[in-house]
């Protein structure tokens, strides 16, 4: 694999081999020096067209943990506010050699524009495009759940997750939709019906209105951020109905069993989508998903990054599956 | 690729004799084993370590700690082909500083993997020496770097290749000499 653009470009054998390799570079965050030379010399840029905290430093510290040479561009204090298009600065980076791009734009597909137009020859990694896709999130999403839930190993076969929220603008929605029914899970998605997007009932999981029906059959509850920023309309009455009715709270906590933890992909709005004891209680694991972030990035580096340079785009060959023997 | 053809070097009873001289050897040598810890190179060297670790305590009793560690991520040719997929790397229980770690692997060739984990050896801890215990010597040396216990010499040349099959991960103990005519040794 030369990309990684969509949670959907990941088939079931890859996603779970992603994972293997999350779990084993997560040791290495155990260890007294948390570095390894993996990426010697190899350079990643990160591309951030709009603010970020937890992406842009969980793929910074991936890849400073693998010995990779990192660059930090984003957008606001560079020559994007003079009005320098996305192609310029792609071929920018393109001459100050880059082996890799982690991206992130406010338009859905930058990333695949980026990956396909030929302005760069590097890897490209999305990291959060418009309303469209966050496919590492999912990636650490997953890889938490199956941390909690299914011992670290496998797939997801018969988990129950429910997605409540704001999945209209949600690009970790839609990523973990897709990279959760390829796993296995069985996947729920809760929101007033103005938040569910036009044509959510060709994705591959079940919808509802009702929130207090559906969490006492949920292994896993992520919350949705509400995103003000990219609500251009209205969309619910006030923030206190939506909070009401779709707001996870100590009272709603109860009706879930004993098991279920509770997600949140970050930035929480505190006391709207989640209470803030909620956030904190011990079925939480939303500080854990952030320190499993910089694991799952970590692979998906090595397993871009840490082979032989394919020259030409490649997509029949599957990520970490070996070349065949003949320069050893 | 041409059809190899194979001959059978060490038969399983062999394998089993040969494991249990290198812990007698690895007793006698450090006096006991009392602060020796086993550090297997995944994939044949784990089962390996974890063997010689079962036969120490059979012979003197002792609880050597055994532990496993993947050195995929420091070798010196991960560029020159496709990604690698990454084994469990465990520390042995009580840690390595201040122990005698015995690196065990099934095969010594170029001596790249040793290297490699020389290097990932000394960000786990700071062991007070290290020593290495091979199955299979078969000789072309790129580095410098030699085994203090090797269970057989087997002068091969660069064409062969040699496959030691473990019980835990094949199914069956034995040593295999695969002679390639045509590409490259693994």
């Amino acid at each position: 694999m030369k990309h990684l653009l969509s949670a959907g470009d990941l088939d079931h054998d890859t996603a779970v081999h992603v994972l293997d390799t999350a779990e084993r570079l997560a040791r290495i965050a155990d260890r007294p020096v948390k570095k390894l030379p993996t990426l010697r010399g190899r350079t990643v840029v990160n591309l951030f067209f709009e603010d970020s905290t937890r992406t842009r430093i969980s793929f910074e510290a991936a890849a400073k943990r693998l010995s990779a040479d990192v660059i930090n561009f984003s957008a606001k204090g560079s020559s994007v506010s003079k009005g320098e298009s996305l192609k310029d600065t792609a071929m920018t980076l393109e001459a100050m050699g880059t082996d890799a791009v982690i991206v992130r734009h406010s338009c859905s597909g930058a990333p695949h524009r980026l990956a396909n137009s030929g302005w760069i020859g590097g890897h490209v990694v999305n990291a959060g495009d418009g309303t469209h896709e966050h496919p590492t999130q999912a990636l650490l999403d997953a890889f938490t759940m199956r941390r909690r839930l299914r011992g670290g190993v496998g797939d997801l076969a018969g988990l129950r997750v429910t997605l409540v929220g704001d999945v209209l603008h949600s690009r970790v929605a839609r990523s973990n939709v897709l990279l959760l029914s390829t796993l296995g899970a069985a996947v729920t998605l809760v929101a007033p019906p103005t938040l569910l997007p036009v044509g959510v009932e060709t994705w591959p999981c079940a919808t509802s209105y009702d929130l207090d029906e559906t969490l006492p059959g949920s292994d896993v509850v992520m919350m949705l951020r509400v995103q003000s920023e990219r609500m251009n309309a209205s969309f619910f009455p006030t923030t206190r109905e939506y909070s009401r009715r779709y707001g996870l709270d100590r009272a709603r906590l109860g009706l879930l069993p004993e098991h279920t933890i509770v997600m949140h992909p970050g930035p929480m709005n505190r006391g709207m989508e989640i209470a803030p004891d909620v956030a904190d209680s011990a079925r939480s694991t939303i500080v854990e998903q952030v320190t499993n972030g910089v694991s799952v990035r970590m692979a998906v580096l090595y397993l871009l990054l840490g082979g032989a340079d394919i020259g030409a785009p490649a997509p029949a060959e599957a990520i970490g599956e070996p070349v065949p023997a003949g320069v050893a | 690729m041409a059809v190899p053809l194979r001959r059978c070097l060490v038969q399983p009873a062999d394998v089993a004799r040969v494991i249990d001289r290198i812990a007698h050897e690895i007793l006698e040598k450090s006096a006991g084993a009392r602060d020796v810890a086993l550090l297997g190179i995944p994939t044949r060297g784990a089962p390996l370590a974890r063997r010689l670790a079962a036969r120490m305590a059979a012979f003197e009793g002792v609880e050597v700690p055994t532990g496993s560690l993947d050195i995929t991520l420091y070798r010196d040719d991960l560029r020159m082909r496709g990604v690698r997929a990454l084994e469990p790397t465990t520390e042995p229980p009580g840690g390595i500083d201040g122990k005698l770690v015995v690196l065990v692997d099934d095969v010594l060739f170029s001596g790249r993997t040793v290297r490699a984990a020389l290097d990932a050896l000394g960000e786990l801890g700071r062991p007070r020496a290290v020593q290495l215990a091979v199955l299979v010597d078969r000789g072309h040396r790129e580095l410098p770097i030699r085994a203090d216990y090797v269970g057989k010499n087997i002068p091969t040349s660069r064409t062969e290749n040699v496959a030691v099959r473990l019980s835990e991960v094949d199914g069956v103990d034995e040593v295999w000499l695969d002679t390639v005519t045509e590409g490259a040794p693994a």
